[in-house]
């Protein structure tokens, strides 16, 4: 098999893996990308709003308020030093983008802009904050382009359009690199690096509506469970409360920043009685729960009374056409709406995965190991949705995702130097390296009966239906009892299509061998958290309860084993922020 | 519905044809790459690029019925049948709807795509009026989906000398950004008879770019640029 050896090996070409790449790439060591879409194809791309810093451009701000909020929006999950950590790099992160060229839009006074989103409070939970930095509703693809210059400037070695199936590590569980395969011809290939980072996204595709591109199928993810190391708090995942009904596209949570706000059937501005205080800007699980629980009590939109309305048109054209020109596109395209006239019509979408690989603040991916529960995987980074810093806690605030993405970039590509520093020679790869690889891709040549887009599409049905906004054991367990079935199809499964160039069937067939390993992870994981708590919603254990769950959640796909480990109260610095009850 | 679909598979020894398909379910939404991926549940071996599904990513252009446009944002009900789709016109084709976009990516690699300023940097941003910025706006959007750049019969010619519309636009994105300090040399990198001046202002590219963008305006004001510079 061809082999290539580098330094630093980044898999996934998004926000994170290009902002971690750019730190080896500014060094002597030499660094290579795998990115299964050419880089400004990833989902960064489709981030909207913005990205969130304590700069104060446009009101009083700091970063402590900042980590306030995202502890509150976490629900308590997150880890406060790794919050801490975040929201004092994130101005310096911003800064940096700036510098690199990303076209923020500006204020009078030529700073940088900021809008209001939602969770955002001054003073530890008083007034609406304005912190979300923003270049339109596009700052996505303007961080993404902007990243995938620098990268271009500094020579950083890209393999576009390369699928990664994978983990090499040896004996002792030095990760080596990974094995891939070209899309184009089909030729495996395996690529040797010391330090490898895993920055491959989320999976939210793993849901039937979903905001997320149809590349985000966990393929890191799966490269972890297939190596005996853990996921961490899978079942958190965050459904925005604005998709377009019906579709999924993503309706930025800047429109209600900028002044918009969510209608039921009888006109009412419902979020009034959910937060009487933040309203229509509480954190996005709220806002997501009070949709749904309008839409169930008969309070929805249309002729089905699915969806609510988003009301934008009182902020004028001008208005719109500068700051939300994105929405305004898409909402015209898609819902057949012009939002300078009429709401447009919105239901809660699958949107991220506060779960993940777990890491430390310098990216390392930890697991339980000899000498403690949180042990580094020597020459193994994770960064973005696909890890588990955790940041998040139980429910992502908005902007933050993108600040993630860039201040864990740069800290993991910080820490991969200092590591090839110590570790500044190749370890043997083991014997058949390969071969595990190998036999999964001719796996895909044997013939079956099953097909993959069947089973994709009632994989995501039954995550829909048995893993949504509301969950209780019976609908977990009865979810799990489906995915067991459908394992079994997958056995079953064969393709039409053998080919080598370009093969998209064998692509989506690994593909859903990844979505499996979440789906089943969000399931076990969900079904072991007896609570409610940010985005998990349990029905039959509707309230938060700390004494037992104030703890993380590790699964191991061997025996669906569920373990836990403590949640990280103690911040860096300053003082801890002791859990209270969380009211918008 | 009635689609004509190109077909060429490099392994199958088979020439490119066409190939007519008869979808007879619906498929999950009102746009073409919806349709698309209801011929591919159907028949696996059709291949095409796609990802956000939105219009943003700009994986899946393609040629339908004769124009440029990606295929996540185009109505279904605004094509007629039968739906005639091929790949990008003026790229090699690797299979199906799949073409080689090498030579677009090289061309905008070629204008040195980045923001370049060799001033020490300060703690802060870099201030900018929102004048300024607005002059960006039309221009940073690009998505690099290749729909404008292979409607250009200048880049049909010369792919390999012309810069073609995408690859002007966002040199004209760093020409026209007032944090950026390398204008000379940008416009000396654009002056020449190939890489700038193949366009002839027939404007394929603005009816081609599924963003509403303008590389015709761009590349005038480029070129007045250049003039004015002389003068």
């Amino acid at each position: 098999m061809n082999t290539r050896r580098f330094d630093a090996l980044i898999v996934g070409g998004g926000g994170a893996g290009l902002r971690a790449a750019l730190q080896l790439a500014r060094s002597d060591y030499k660094v290579a990308v795998v990115s299964k879409v050419f880089p400004t194809r990833s989902h960064t791309v489709s981030a909207q709003g913005g990205i969130t810093a304590a700069l104060a451009n446009v009101d009083d701000d700091r970063w402590e308020w900042h980590m306030y909020d995202t502890v509150k929006g976490g629900d308590w999950l997150g880890d406060q030093d790794a919050i801490e950590f975040m929201c004092r790099e994130a101005a310096t992160a911003v800064y940096e983008l700036e510098h690199m060229g990303l076209p923020f839009s500006r204020l009078d006074n030529g700073k940088i802009y900021q809008r209001p989103f939602g969770g955002q409070s001054k003073n530890f939970g008083g007034d609406q904050a304005t912190r979300t930095c923003a270049a339109a509703d596009r700052t996505g693809h303007a961080l993404l382009h902007t990243l995938y210059q620098q990268n271009i400037a500094h020579r950083t070695q890209f393999f576009d359009e390369y699928f990664a199936l994978d983990l090499v590590r040896d004996a002792e569980g030095y990760c080596l690199g990974v094995t891939a395969m070209s899309i184009e011809t089909g030729e495996p290939l395996l690529i040797e690096a010391r330090a490898t980072l895993l920055a491959t996204g989320g999976a939210g595709r793993v849901f039937w509506n979903s905001s997320n591109a149809m590349i985000n199928t966990g393929d890191g993810l799966g490269m972890v469970l297939r190596a005996g190391l853990p996921l961490q708090d899978m079942e958190f995942w965050q459904f925005h409360p604005t998709g377009i009904a019906g579709v999924g596209c993503l309706i930025t949570e800047g429109v209600r920043g900028e002044g918009g706000y969510l209608l039921n059937k009888n006109g009412e501005r419902f979020m009034e009685r959910y937060a009487p205080h933040a309203k229509d800007l509480a954190g996005r699980d709220v806002v997501a729960r009070a949709i749904a629980i309008e839409i169930a009590e008969g309070r929805g939109c249309g002729p089905r009374g699915d969806y609510v309305d988003i009301k934008l048109d009182h902020l004028g054209e001008k208005t719109i056409a500068e700051k939300l020109p994105g929405i305004r596109d898409l909402a015209i395209r898609f819902a057949g709406v012009d939002p300078v006239e009429k709401p447009i019509p919105v239901a809660p979408t699958a949107h991220y995965m506060m779960g993940g690989i777990p890491t430390n603040l310098y990216g390392q991916v930890v697991a339980p190991a000899r000498f403690g529960p949180e042990e580094p995987v020597p020459g193994l980074y994770a960064v973005g949705e696909c890890a588990c810093v955790s940041v998040h806690g139980a429910n992502r605030l908005g902007g933050n995702s993108l600040l993630d993405l860039i201040v864990f970039g740069r800290a993991a590509g910080l820490h991969m130097l200092e590591y090839l520093r110590d570790n500044p020679y190749p370890r043997p790869l083991p014997e058949n390296a390969a071969e595990a690889s190998l036999a999964r891709l001719q796996r895909w040549d044997q013939a079956g009966s099953e097909r993959v887009a069947a089973i994709s599409d009632d994989l995501r049905r039954l995550m829909q239906t048995h893993a949504g906004v509301f969950r209780t054991d019976a609908v977990l367990r009865d979810g799990l009892g489906k995915l067991n079935e459908l394992e079994g199809r997958l056995a079953h499964a064969g393709l039409q299509d053998t080919s080598r160039v370009f093969n998209t069937a064998r692509i989506e067939a690994l593909e859903l061998e990844n979505l499996m390993g979440v789906a089943r992870a969000t399931l076990v994981s969900a079904i072991s958290r007896t609570e409610s708590r940010g985005a998990h919603t349990r029905e039959d254990f509707p309230v938060r309860d700390d004494e037992h769950w104030l703890k993380h959640t590790l699964y191991s796909q061997e025996g669906d084993q569920v373990d836990a480990k403590p949640v990280r109260l103690k911040p860096l610095t300053v003082e801890s922020i002791r859990p209270k009850e969380r009211v918008y | 519905m009635k689609f004509r679909l190109y077909r060429y598979h490099p392994e199958s020894g088979e020439k490119p044809h066409m190939q007519d398909v008869d979808l007879d379910i619906d498929p999950a939404g009102k746009m073409l790459l919806d349709a698309l991926l209801a011929i591919k549940a159907q028949d696996e071996t059709l291949s095409l690029r796609r990802s956000c599904r939105e219009g943003v990513c700009g994986s899946d252009a393609m040629n339908v019925n004769g124009k440029n446009r990606l295929a996540c944002i185009t109505p279904l009900s605004e094509l007629k049948e039968p739906i005639e789709v091929r790949p990008l016109p003026g790229l090699p084709v690797i299979r199906d709807l799949i073409v080689d976009m090498e030579p677009f990516y090289r061309q905008y690699r070629s204008i040195k795509p980045w923001l370049i300023n060799d001033e020490p940097e300060p703690e802060v941003e870099r201030l900018q009026s929102p004048e300024d910025r607005a002059l960006l706006d039309g221009a940073y959007e690009c998505i690099l989906c290749a729909c404008c750049t292979t409607a250009c019969p200048s880049f049909w010619w010369n792919p390999d000398k012309f810069v073609g519309p995408a690859g002007l636009l966002q040199a004209y994105r760093f020409i026209a950004d007032s944090r950026d300090e390398a204008t000379a040399a940008r416009l000396d990198n654009l002056e020449d008879p190939y890489r700038l001046y193949r366009c002839r202002g027939i404007m394929s590219c603005v009816d081609a770019c599924p963003k509403g963008l303008n590389p015709t305006e761009a590349i005038g004001r480029i070129k007045s640029l250049l003039v004015k510079r002389r003068v």
